[in-house]
């Protein structure tokens, strides 16, 4: 399953696009409208990018009256984005959207870096969407947790039905002549390939630590990208920034999964699903691979 | 949405400061002036946005400052190398004008070519820091070309003109200023080009608008 990662394709201008995603995720939508943050906000880096957008939204009662409706038309899947600073905000949107029988699935932004956090923990503000719909519930994480997989334990024991890996990573890039900040706001989101390993360790350490479904995200670019992720045990794609450079990217990446599947001898994405967590089969009575010792030693830290 | 294409370059021209692209159209729309089209930059993260300069048979033109990493790699491209393009992208200048005059300054005249063989070659101001840019005033037909410490406003006429401009934004805001009707072909950093990334928003009259999908050419303020 391929979707956009959030605030990464507006499928009512690139409706060709979101058509070729299995579902399409919005922007994080807001209780109020936010314009988002001033200018400059985008910086191309060596490796990847900044973005400062400041989850620019129409609000939710714009968002249910004009944006809802025209997303619907388009027959996509719909999984909305929930933003908000505080709990309580989170779960009236959630109740609101309980309503709404087109919208598939809730995926909480609990980690944008470039708005204030609301003062609750992750967990409490998922119990309290819990407590608002019935929906299914994607608890989106940042990466900067020293131990991601202590917060999605707690998601998961406060009702989460899934987890949404990884947000961007804080960052700050300097002007080449003036050296001073290229972004309006400083820092900004860092996103693009080199959050990859970063997206793969806590996919990872979440696949050991929970059961939850994941949605693996973080510089996908290529099949062998996607790949990677199912094997660290994601169970769904997101695809971000790659979309930026090529609005087609979902389609190309879905083609090229199908053929690295195959020349890694896998029948399906589910039979990739999780697999590096696996032991190499014994190749002459030898494990072709390091000892268990330090797979239970993660395992211990994470239990 | 437009197409996305690898597309052959032709050719690469120094013209003056600039540098002139030119690769094979293929299948590529060639839009309307004053619409933009994504280049994909070598060994970059993420596309360019670029004018359409000229569009001869057969090809698209496109003049390139090259002022950072991705316009440099865009204007150290050679013949036979590929570029990915993707256009033509956002709303062009209206054409149903009377009395047009173009307005460019610096790298902002690189739609003007093109604009002014759908308009049959109107009159054109260019303004430019150097003689050396100013070289690519021969781009455009019937331009009168200022260096300098003189500035393009201060050789607009008085008389009534529908005025296209492209420029720095100073410029534009003295465009504005004095011709209030002007259409202006603002630029704002790009990330996607097609309304992906909020990234080019810019405000007009209080409300914030994505400038590539919007604009890039705006009637009122931004
Ligand atoms: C609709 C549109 C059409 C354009 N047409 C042309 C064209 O025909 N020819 C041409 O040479 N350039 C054009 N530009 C500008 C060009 O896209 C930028 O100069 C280029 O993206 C800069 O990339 P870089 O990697 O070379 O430099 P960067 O390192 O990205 O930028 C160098 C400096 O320029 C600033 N900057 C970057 N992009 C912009 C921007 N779009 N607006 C204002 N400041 C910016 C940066 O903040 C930095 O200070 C156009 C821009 C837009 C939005
Ligand atoms: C311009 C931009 C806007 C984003 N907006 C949102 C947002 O509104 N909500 C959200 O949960 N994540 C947002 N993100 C984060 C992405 O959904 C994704 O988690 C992150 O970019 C990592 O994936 P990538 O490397 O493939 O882009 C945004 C990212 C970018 C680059
Ligand atoms: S450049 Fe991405 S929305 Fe305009």
């Amino acid at each position: 399953m391929i979707l956009n990662a959030s605030g990464c394709l507006d499928a009512l201008t690139a409706p060709e696009a979101a058509l070729s995603l299995d579902a399409f995720v919005t922007k994080t939508v807001t209780p109020l409208p936010r314009g988002g943050n001033v200018p400059v906000r985008i910086a191309e880096t060596q490796h990847g990018m900044l973005n400062s957008i400041g989850l620019a939204n129409p609000g939710l009662d714009a968002f249910l009256a004009e944006t809802l409706p025209r997303l619907v038309m388009l027959g996509v899947p719909l999984w909305v984005s929930v933003g908000g600073f505080s709990a309580r905000e989170y779960a009236t949107s959630c109740a609101r959207l309980d309503a709404c029988e087109e919208v598939h699935v809730l995926e909480l932004n609990l980690s944008c870096p470039n708005v204030d956090e609301a003062p609750e923990s992750a967990a409490e503000i998922v119990a309290a969407c819990r407590a608002a719909t019935s929906k299914p519930l994607y608890a989106k994480l940042s990466p900067s947790a020293w131990d991601v997989a202590v917060v999605a334990r707690a998601v998961e024991d406060a009702g989460a039905d899934g987890l949404s890996l990884v947000n961007t990573l804080r960052g700050l890039a300097l002007d080449e002549r003036t050296l001073r900040p290229r972004l309006a706001t400083a820092t900004g989101g860092y996103s693009g390939p080199p959050l990859k390993p970063v997206a793969l360790a806590a996919v990872w350490a979440c696949r050991r630590a929970t059961r939850l479904p994941i949605v693996g995200m973080g510089g996908v670019w290529t099949g062998r990208d996607a790949l990677e992720l199912h094997a660290a045990g994601a169970t769904a794609i997101g695809v971000g920034t790659a979309l930026f450079a090529d609005p087609a990217a979902a389609a190309r990446i879905r083609g090229e999964l199908l053929s690295e599947l195959k020349t890694h001898g896998l029948s399906s994405v589910s039979d990739a699903i999780g697999i590096a967590h696996d032991e190499l089969p014994r190749v002459g009575g030898v494990t072709a691979r390091r000892s268990t010792k330090s797979l239970d030693l993660v395992q211990k830290r994470t239990a | 949405m437009p197409a996305r294409e690898l597309r052959e370059v032709v050719a690469t021209e120094h013209v003056g400061a600039y540098t002139l692209l030119r690769v094979a159209r293929g299948r590529l729309d060639a839009g309307l002036p004053g619409q933009f089209f994504m280049l994909g930059t070598p060994r970059r993260l993420l596309p360019r946005p670029m004018s359409l300069c000229l569009a001869p048979p057969d090809e698209l033109a496109f003049l390139v400052d090259p002022i950072g990493p991705g316009t440099r790699a865009l204007a150290a491209l050679s013949p036979g190398d590929e570029v990915s393009v993707f256009g033509p992208l956002g709303n062009g200048f209206r054409l149903d004008v009377e009395r047009p005059l173009l307005v460019g300054g610096g790298i902002g005249i690189a739609p003007l070519p093109y604009l002014s063989s759908w308009l049959d070659e109107p009159p054109a101001i260019l303004g430019f820091r150097s003689e050396w840019h100013a070289e690519a005033a021969a781009l455009v037909p019937n331009a009168q070309v200022v260096v300098e410490p003189t500035y393009v406003t201060d050789v607009i006429p008085r008389e009534r003109r529908d005025v296209l401009a492209c420029g720095p934004e100073p410029m534009l805001e003295a465009v504005r200023a004095l011709v209030p009707a002007a259409q202006l072909a603002w630029e704002a950093p790009m990330a996607c080009g097609y309304g992906a990334c909020y990234g080019c928003a810019v405000e007009l009259d209080g409300e914030w608008r994505r400038l590539c999908v919007d604009g890039p050419v705006l009637e009122r303020a931004a």
